[in-house]
């Protein structure tokens, strides 16, 4: 397990059931973006091709954050993955609608429900 | 006249304060509580544009946001004084490019830079200010974004 910290957002990671549970915390914008991009490199470098990242405590996303939740998904489907994301939260789920990026990725309202999807799917 | 005018250097960091800052004018300018998230992400867009053209057209230049209460509206201008990117889109009022889901699913432009893919952007800004007019000028690039208000809000009382 890592952790990541800073004022603005907070990263970390486990498995469960086989599948990479990404926890996001906080901001995600210009600034601090590149280190969820980071995050996400390291684990498909690793081999983690199933991730899902729970966003129930994300703040504030944008543009920013959803182009490097696209570059993950583009990463881990190159391997055959998948990158379900966990969100209930209307005012981050806007975004998803606006950008039409609410049929390019999973969205659950919880991390088991992410998980018993992509386990039914394969 | 602008009621609050902030310039920044052109650093991802301060795109954090400009958005606190656009937020409490906004609530303080009498815009919806419900419209506060909005203006919010809108101005944070477009100062991560204007942050990402200055640090490569003109990094020492700041980026200047004019917030304005007037006429039952609140105007946010975001002005970056460079050239935009090439690539960037022009849109006028919610006419801002959406980037729909290619037959591979993923987006076509939706490279992964270093600062996202531009047309999101965009397409964030149409979908949440209520008006929104983008020009381009030899100067550099204008983001205009309004929003309903119901004029600036008096709270608290004198000591």
């Amino acid at each position: 397990m890592a952790l990541e910290e800073s004022v603005d957002l907070k990263l970390d990671h486990h498995t469960k059931d086989g599948i990479e549970i990404v926890e996001v915390e906080g901001e995600i914008d210009v600034y601090t973006a590149p280190r969820l991009r980071e995050l996400l490199i390291e684990l498909v470098n690793i081999g983690k091709y199933q991730l899902v990242v729970n966003m129930e405590k994300v703040e504030f996303l944008d543009s920013t954050g959803l182009g490097v939740l696209v570059g993950g998904l583009k990463r881990v489907r190159a391997h055959d993955g998948s990158l379900d994301l966990v969100c209930t939260q209307e005012r981050i789920l806007k975004i998803f609608r606006i950008t039409g990026l609410t049929k390019v990725f999973g969205i659950h309202g919880t991390v088991d429900e992410a998980i018993t999807n992509r386990k039914s799917e394969k | 006249m602008a009621t609050v005018e902030v310039t920044f250097t052109p650093l991802p960091a301060h795109v954090r304060t400009a958005r606190l800052v656009a937020t409490a004018v906004a609530r303080r300018s009498g815009v919806a509580e419900s419209l506060l998230d909005e203006v919010r992400l809108a101005v944070g867009e477009a100062c991560s544009r204007a942050v990402e053209a200055h640090q490569l057209h003109c990094p020492a230049e700041p980026v200047r946001i004019a917030l304005t209460d007037q006429a039952g509206r609140f105007e946010i201008e975001v002005v970056n004084t460079s050239q935009a990117p090439a690539g960037s889109a022009q849109a006028g009022p919610g006419s801002a490019a959406r980037p729909g889901p290619t037959a591979a699913g993923v987006p076509a432009d939706a490279a992964d830079s270093a600062l996202g893919p531009p047309g999101f952007s965009l397409a964030v800004i149409a979908g949440l200010a209520d008006d929104v007019q983008i020009s381009e000028t030899a100067a550099g690039t204008s983001i205009r974004m309004s929003w309903p208000s119901s004029g600036p809000v008096v709270s608290g009382s004198p000591a």
